[in-house]
């Protein structure tokens, strides 16, 4: 018996690979178990390798490792790009009638399955898949019945015949390899009485929205951040929103504005080329102070990069981007539930401070599914702040002297009031102009002077006020210290069980402001930060903070840190020479 | 809604620092007026701006608004109008900021029907950058960057509208107070996206769309019995390049706003103190 099992199905694009992995991945999480999944796709609709893959123990699983054990081949190809991953243990289902003869590794078990032809007897060849399936329940000793319940969830909605006939496909699969072959692998999936949730970090974001009162979500679609779009439509007019899909990006970011400005909390997401268009308005958002959640799925880049593949490369941008300088925040999720209370958290940040935040996440964390109790999601500790909004009581006490309203006041916290239309006594203009206190165009030294430092003077606020805080895994008194920012954290967790060093981990979810880290990092003999770039960006801000030199581990080929693959390269690196 | 706002009470204190005589002025006090004339005021006016001489009218007028980036004017207005569909929203743009760099959003703000007043300060020419061709310069027209005209024939903005779909077409004159400030009013109560392309001359680069050359040009389709309800007849007035018109030319008397179509109907800066109440459910969809 293996503690967890790798499974994963392969095809061409538009195969149904990935409902058919969904619907495997919920019957695992249905039976208590586990689950974490990874996709590898290619831009484009139909035709090309895609792959559905699922890692699944009893116990939390948080990251991929180069083991595949079960693969559902449906092309050759899915066989060759995974045959590295494939052991004397591996067993490859098949469907031999199809017009390919297989060619399986000698030491992998090959497993024919007539897919086409038994999916046809149960009502359609169009249920292959579910035939696959239930093959694979009988080779890993997993009850068939816990894929009734995803499939009725899946095929639900077109019918109970339907439904019945993919549960009938998937034991026709099964019986078929209990007739004819006599596997035994030593697989045997357990199951708990656990009760699991199954999301990804785009949906876990757009739950966060909507726990988190935003009321309008305006996008244009883009890999990978459509899905937090298509998450929101359907689900926020429950809540009296509305998802507009724009005509364009630069659009999509003027729409949250001016429904921010209405009072709304209000979002839009993006990724890659998206990104630089909203650029333009993001200095606007700062300049107006307006509360606005940015959220930046990224992906490979430059210009439209490797669209389907991770990497995390935006940094910079977040940081940097958009002339003139900008007050604003950064916050990277580092897991999926991260996605959600890092997106409740931005909408709180943006209202207090009155400022754009960028929510940070990348295209491994967006695709990926992974259980959680639901308690990881707790609504009861969702608490909302929506900062120094005044009603028309609290509107006088920010007069002037002619009884107009004082939008940009100078504070001591720099933070000033907010009024909504409708509030009396309220109306004012705000401008991307530099502007006085009432926010009318200015170009008085003094009083641009006074305004800059007042919209700096709330990241310092918020830089006092907040917990800026991280997470830390391994042995905190160990010599070697191990930097990482957002997904990477699940791979690192695990990649702990393979080192022999010891390590300690410190995964930061905070770009700007972030945790002063210097103390840590002089403490440690060897530091290393881990991220998906090529030239670490994250590394080089590490570097600025504390006065010295980081090792890097850069990964940019577009797919995501293993855990064992890590563990390797923190090794090699704890041994080599630190950089001039 | 108090009844007894002024327009003087959606003027601000700053002066504005439009040229003497600039189209402007009046294109300004009309939407002030025709604010007033039905039933606004300040606290519940939401005013977007663009970038460009027509930009500043936000600094001038006194209400809540936006001064933003340069033709991203109406998809803020669609917003603040989403949020918030208990508040006036007009966006204010010039022809550059509108049918230039602006053009898509333009057209997709017509098509979606926003319940928002849109109007236009066209002078022909790009103004605050010291006179250059604008998208509705005249294809002989000479300026700094077309020293020969652009030799390109000019955005029709009206029939840019109503190949979009516009369900309120209108054009007005800067000069001709009363009639524009109508023309405004219809656009704000028209139950969808009211658009006003207002000439609004520029007396200091533009010596051919001058003030006398509208006078002499004009015409005027309420006297000329032009029905707006009419479609066919609007679409032959909006073509007919070799005459000036002002008036409403077209509007669909049916028109349902976006925001009605969509069931958009509350004020969304309502929120809960915490998570929604039933929120857990959305997390139970994920088992």
């Amino acid at each position: 018996m293996v503690e967890d099992l790798n499974w994963a199905i392969g095809g061409e694009a538009g195969d149904g690979i990935d409902s058919t992995g969904k619907i495997f991945a919920q019957a695992l999480s249905r039976a208590g178990r586990h689950v974490f999944t990874s996709k590898d796709f290619a831009s484009r609709i139909r035709g090309g390798y895609t792959a559905y893959k699922i890692r699944t123990s009893v116990d939390q699983v948080q990251s991929v490792v180069d083991r595949l054990d079960i693969l559902v081949a449906l092309t050759q190809r899915t066989i060759d790009e995974n045959v590295d991953e494939l052991h004397e243990g591996s067993a490859v289902i098949y469907d031999g009638e199809r017009s390919w003869e297989a060619e399986i590794p000698d030491e992998v078990t090959g497993v024919d399955v007539p897919l086409k032809s038994i999916a046809e007897e149960a009502g359609g060849a169009i249920m292959r898949n579910t035939v696959a399936l239930g093959a694979a329940c009988e080779i890993t000793g997993f009850d068939v019945e816990y894929l009734d319940e995803a499939l009725e969830k899946r095929f639900g909605g077109k019918g109970s015949k339907i439904v019945e006939n993919n549960k009938e496909a998937a034991r026709k699969g099964q019986e078929y390899v209990r007739e004819n072959y006599d596997v035994d692998l030593g697989y045997d999936l357990e199951t708990t009485d656990n009760d699991y949730v199954l999301l990804n970090g785009n949906e876990a974001i757009g739950m966060g929205a909507l726990a988190a009162g935003c009321r309008f979500y305006a996008g244009y679609p883009i890999t990978p951040a459509t899905s937090i779009m298509e998450y929101l439509t359907g689900r926020i007019e429950d809540y009296g929103g509305h998802v507009v899909q724009a005509e364009d990006e630069l659009s999509a970011i003027n729409m949250a504005l001016g429904a921010a400005r209405g009072g709304a909390r209000s979002m839009t997401a993006t990724s890659g080329a998206g990104i630089d268009l909203m650029t333009e308005t993001f200095g606007l958002v700062a300049q107006s102070e307006t509360p606005l959640v940015i959220a930046d799925v990224q992906r490979s880049g430059p210009s439209t990069g490797m669209p389907t593949k991770q990497e995390q490369g935006d940094l910079n941008m977040a940081l940097y981007g958009g002339h003139g300088e900008i007050p604003r925040f950064v916050v990277a999720p580092t897991s999926i539930t991260e996605c959600f209370w890092k997106t409740v958290e931005a909408f709180n940040l943006a209202e207090k401070y009155q400022t754009p935040v960028f929510l940070v996440s990348d295209l491994a964390m967006s695709v990926t599914e992974q259980t959680f109790p639901p308690e990881a999601f707790d609504m009861d500790e969702v608490e909302i702040d929506r900062g120094k909004l005044v009603d028309d009581d609290e509107v006088d006490e920010w007069l002037d002297a002619q009884g107009r309203f004082r939008a940009h006041a100078v504070t001591e916290d720099g933070i000033s009031p907010r009024a909504i239309p409708g509030t009396e006594e309220g109306a004012h203009m705000s401008t991307g102009l530099e502007h006085d206190e009432l926010g009318r165009r200015t170009e008085d030294q003094d009083e641009r002077v006074q305004q800059v430092d007042k919209r700096y003077r709330k990241v310092e606020t918020a830089q006092e006020r907040e917990d800026w805080d991280y997470r830390e895994f391994g042995d905190e008194d160990a010599d070697n210290l191990v930097i990482s920012w957002g997904s990477n954290e699940g791979a690192l967790a695990e990649a702990l069980d393979y080192l022999e060093e010891d390590v300690h981990v410190i995964s930061v979810p905070y770009i700007f402001p972030r945790p002063d880290l210097t103390e840590e990092i002089e403490a440690a003999d060897e530091v290393i930060v881990v991220e998906a770039n090529a030239t670490g960006q994250f590394a080089d801000l590490l570097e600025h903070d504390a006065l010295t030199r980081v090792k890097r581990i850069n990964k940019y080929t577009g797919v995501r840190f293993k855990a064992d693959e890590l563990a390797e390269e923190i090794s090699e690196q704890l041994s080599a020479e630190v950089p001039a | 809604m108090s009844s007894d706002v002024r327009f003087t009470d959606f003027k601000s204190d700053k002066q504005p620092t439009w040229c003497p005589g600039c189209g402007d002025f009046g294109t300004m006090n009309g939407m002030m007026k025709a604010l007033a004339e039905t039933g606004n005021d300040p606290d519940n006016t939401f005013v977007v701006a663009g970038i460009g001489c027509s930009g500043k009218i936000g600094t001038y007028m006194h209400s809540y608004a936006l001064h933003g980036v340069h033709g991203r004017a109406l998809p803020v207005g669609t917003g603040v109008k989403m949020a918030r569909p208990d508040i006036e929203v007009m966006v204010a743009g010039g022809d550059g900021d509108g049918y230039s760099i602006g053009a898509g959003h333009f057209v997709h703000a017509v098509r979606r029907n926003v319940d928002m007043s849109y109007v236009v300060m066209d002078n022909r020419i790009y103004g605050l950058t010291k006179g250059q061709a604008s998208p509705t310069s005249r294809s002989d027209f000479e300026t700094s960057t077309t020293p020969e005209g652009p030799k390109q024939p000019p955005v029709n903005p009206l029939a840019l509208a109503l190949a979009s779909g516009a369900s309120f077409i209108a054009q007005s004159f800067a000069s001709d107070a009363l009639r524009h400030q109508e023309i405004v009013q219809e656009a704000i109560e028209h139950d969808g996206f009211g658009f006003v392309n207002v000439f609004s001359p520029c007396v200091t680069f533009n010596d051919v769309d001058t003030y006398d050359y509208f006078r002499d040009n004009l015409v005027d389709l309420e006297e000329e019995g032009h029905d707006p309800t009419d479609y066919e007849a609007a679409k032959e007035v909006i073509l007919d390049s070799d005459k000036e018109y002002q008036g409403v030319m077209y509007q669909d008397e049916n028109s349902v706003p976006y925001h009605e179509k969509h069931g958009v109907t509350e004020d969304m800066s309502e929120i809960p103190d915490g998570a929604p109440e039933d929120a857990m459910d959305l997390v139970r969809e994920f088992y």
